[in-house]
C-alpha cells in the first residue's frame, strides 16, 4: 500500500502510510488505541476507501477490483461477526452458503473447522451460550470457511484469558503453517513478538518503526535490575563488584541488563554478596509505553 | 460477469438471507409476533366491545352501512401490517450495529442481498400475523362478504403494503443508533398514522384539520381499500390510489436504505 490516508472531521486518522506485507508472511500492526490500526484493516478489506493513496491486495488494486479482493481475503474484526440468533454450526454453513459452496463441501468443511476449533461440542448451540474465546474461535472458523488466502485478524486476543490468548496463539500459528498470509493488528509487544515474522509499528496514523521483532528489540532499552544504595561507598563496591558503570551517580542507583528469569537475578544478588547493602531493588521490563518512549520520543497515553 | 449470472447470483444471496431472516424469526418467535398479534388484537377487543358499542351508535349510518366491527377488522389488518415495522426496523438495526454486516460486507456477497432478505421477511411476516389476526376477528364476530377474488385482492393488497412499509422500516433500522431506537422510530407508523386515518372512525367525522390529513395520508386509502374488498362491495379507484401509494413508499424507502447502507461505509 502506497500513501494512504484517511481523516475524519479533519482529524487525521491515517498519514501516508506506505507498507509491504509479502505472501506467506505474518504481518502485525503494533500500536495503542487509536493508532490507526483498525482503519488500516478497514481500508484493506474493502470495508472503507482511503481518502488517498492506493493499495493492492494479491494483485488486485483495492478499489478498481474489489470484488475479486473480496474473494480472496477473510477479516476476523474486532467486534464478533457473529450471527447470535443461529447456532455455531448454521453460522459456518451460512457463510458455506454466501460463498456458493456446493452442500457437500459446505457441511464437510463446516464439521471439520468446528472440530479444529474445539466447537464440535457446542455446534448445535448458539453463540449467546459460548465463552469469549469460544466465540472467537467461531469468528475464525467462519472467516477460514473461504479458504482466504490472507486473513485480517483485528485484535484477536483483546479481551481473552490468558488460556484462551495461548489457544489462539497456536491456532494463527497452525494457520502460518499452511501458507497464509496475517496481518494482524495488536496491542501487545508479546503478542507481536510470539506471532510474527516483521512488525510495524503504528503511532498517530504514522509508521514510526518497522522490520522484524529482533531488529525492533534492539532499538528498545533492555530490561534491567535497578539497585539503589543507602551511601557512595556501598554504590562504588557494588559497581566494582558488577563491573557496571554509574549512570546515576547522584542517585545511589545502579542498572544492571536483567536476561530474565531468577536465575539471572540470583546471578547478580551472589555477585553483590552479603556486605554490601542494598536498600531497593527492582526489575524493569519494556513494555510498549518504553517502546514508545524509546521510538518517538512520546510517552503512547496522552 | 454476466449480467443473467450476476442476477442469479443476487437471487441466490437474498434466498440465503431470506433463510437466516426467517430463521431468526422463529428464534424470536415471542418478540416478533406477541408485538404485532397481540397489539392488534387488544385494539380490535378494546374498540370492538368497549367502545364499539358508543363508536357505532354514534356513527349511526356513517359506518358505511355495515356493523361496527366489520368497519373495525380492515382497518385492525392494516394496523397489524403496521405493527410488523417494529421487527423490521429492530432486526435490520441488530445486524447493522453488530459485527456481522461487516463479515457479509468483506465477502463477495451481492450487495442487496441482506435487505432483500429483511424485506422479504418481513412481507411473510405480516402475511402470517394478518391470517392469524383474521382468524380472531372472524372469533369476536366479523362477517366478511368478500368472494374469493376480493380475498386475492386482500392479500395483494396486505402484500404490498407490508412491501412498502419494509423497506421504510429497513431504512428506519438502517439509521437508529440502537435497535431500541429503531423501535422507537417506527412508532408513528405502527399507532400515530393508523389512528390519524379511517382505521376507527370515517374520515368524515373527524375535526377539518385532522379530517384533511386523514383523506390525503397513504394509510387511509390502504384500509379503504381493505374494507370494500371484505364488504364486497364496489371499491372504485381506491386500490389504484392505494397501490400508487406503496409503490411510492416502497421506492423512498428504499432508496434511503440505500444510501444508508452506502454511507456506514466512510
Amino acid at each position: 500500500m502506497n500513501g494512504l490516508r484517511k481523516a475524519y472531521g479533519g482529524k487525521v486518522v491515517l498519514d501516508s502510510v506506505d507498507l509491504t506485507i509479502r505472501e506467506g508472511e505474518v504481518f502485525a500492526l503494533l500500536g495503542p488505541n487509536g493508532a490507526g490500526k483498525t482503519t488500516i484493516v478497514r481500508i484493506l478489506s474493502t470495508l472503507i476507501p482511503p481518502d488517498a493513496g492506493t493499495a493492492g491486495v494479491m494483485g488486485h488494486d483495492l478499489l478498481a477490483e474489489a470484488g475479486a479482493v473480496r474473494a480472496v481475503i477473510g477479516v476476523t474484526g474486532q467486534f464478533s461477526a457473529v450471527d447470535n440468533l443461529l447456532t455455531g454450526e448454521e453460522n459456518m454453513l451460512l457463510i458455506g452458503r454466501l460463498l456458493h459452496l456446493p452442500a457437500a463441501e459446505r457441511r464437510a468443511r463446516t464439521a471439520r473447522l468446528l472440530e479444529r476449533f474445539e466447537l464440535g461440542e457446542a455446534a448445535r448451540q448458539t453463540p449467546a451460550t459460548y465463552s469469549g474465546g469460544m466465540k472467537r474461535r467461531l469468528d475464525i472458523a467462519m472467516t477460514l470457511m473461504g479458504r482466504p488466502r490472507l486473513i485480517f485478524l483485528d485484535e484477536p486476543t483483546t479481551g481473552l484469558d490468558p488460556r484462551s490468548r495461548q489457544t489462539m496463539w497456536q491456532q494463527i500459528r497452525d494457520l502460518v503453517a499452511e501458507g497464509v498470509t496475517i496481518l494482524l493488528t495488536t496491542q501487545y509487544l508479546e503478542e507481536a513478538d510470539q506471532l510474527a515474522d516483521r512488525i510495524a509499528l503504528l503511532d498517530r496514523g504514522r509508521i514510526v518503526a518497522e522490520g522484524t521483532p529482533e531488529e525492533l528489540k534492539r532499538r528498545i532499552p533492555g530490561a534491567h535490575i535497578r539497585l539503589r544504595f543507602a551511601d557512595l561507598a556501598s554504590l562504588d563496591a557494588a559497581a566494582r563488584a558488577l563491573g557496571a558503570s554509574m549512570d546515576d551517580g547522584e542517585e545511589l542507583e545502579l542498572r544492571v541488563p536483567y536476561e530474565g528469569g531468577v536465575r539471572s537475578l540470583r546471578e547478580v544478588l551472589a555477585r553483590l554478596g552479603d556486605d554490601i547493602p542494598v536498600e531497593d531493588l527492582s526489575v524493569q521490563t519494556p513494555d510498549l509505553d518504553d517502546v514508545f518512549f524509546a521510538l518517538t520520543g512520546n510517552p503512547s497515553k496522552e | 460477469m454476466t449480467a443473467v449470472n450476476a442476477l442469479t447470483i443476487a437471487a441466490h444471496d437474498s434466498a440465503t438471507m431470506l433463510g437466516r431472516e426467517l430463521k431468526h424469526t422463529l428464534r424470536l418467535f415471542r418478540l416478533l409476533f406477541i408485538g404485532a398479534i397481540l397489539v392488534p388484537v387488544v385494539m380490535l377487543l378494546l374498540f370492538d366491545y368497549i367502545l364499539g358499542g358508543a363508536i357505532g351508535h354514534g356513527l349511526g349510518d356513517t359506518a358505511q352501512g355495515m356493523p361496527y366491527v366489520d368497519f373495525l377488522v380492515p382497518g385492525i389488518l392494516m394496523m397489524t401490517v403496521a405493527a410488523g415495522s417494529a421487527a423490521t426496523a429492530i432486526n435490520v438495526s441488530t445486524d447493522m450495529t453488530g459485527g456481522i454486516v461487516d463479515r457479509f460486507r468483506t465477502m463477495a456477497v451481492s450487495r442487496g442481498a441482506l435487505l432483500a432478505g429483511h424485506v422479504g421477511g418481513s412481507v411473510l411476516r405480516a402475511l402470517v400475523t394478518t391470517t392469524v389476526v383474521t382468524g380472531v376477528a372472524l372469533l369476536v364476530g366479523f362477517r366478511p362478504k368478500a368472494s374469493a377474488r376480493d380475498w386475492l385482492g386482500v392479500i395483494g393488497i396486505v402484500a404490498a403494503f407490508s412491501f412498502a412499509l419494509a423497506w421504510l422500516s429497513a431504512a428506519l433500522g438502517m439509521v437508529a443508533k440502537s435497535a431500541a431506537g429503531a423501535n422507537g422510530a417506527t412508532l408513528p407508523i405502527q399507532f400515530l398514522l393508523p389512528f390519524l386515518s379511517s382505521t376507527f372512525v370515517p374520515a368524515s367525522t373527524m375535526p377539518a384539520g385532522v379530517r384533511w390529513f386523514a383523506e390525503h395520508q397513504p394509510f387511509t386509502p390502504v384500509v379503504e381499500s381493505l374494507r370494500a374488498l371484505l364488504a364486497g362491495a364496489p371499491i372504485g379507484n381506491t386500490a389504484y390510489l392505494a397501490l400508487a401509494w406503496c409503490a411510492v413508499i416502497a421506492l423512498a424507502g428504499y432508496l434511503w436504505a440505500q444510501a444508508a447502507f452506502r454511507r456506514a461505509a466512510r
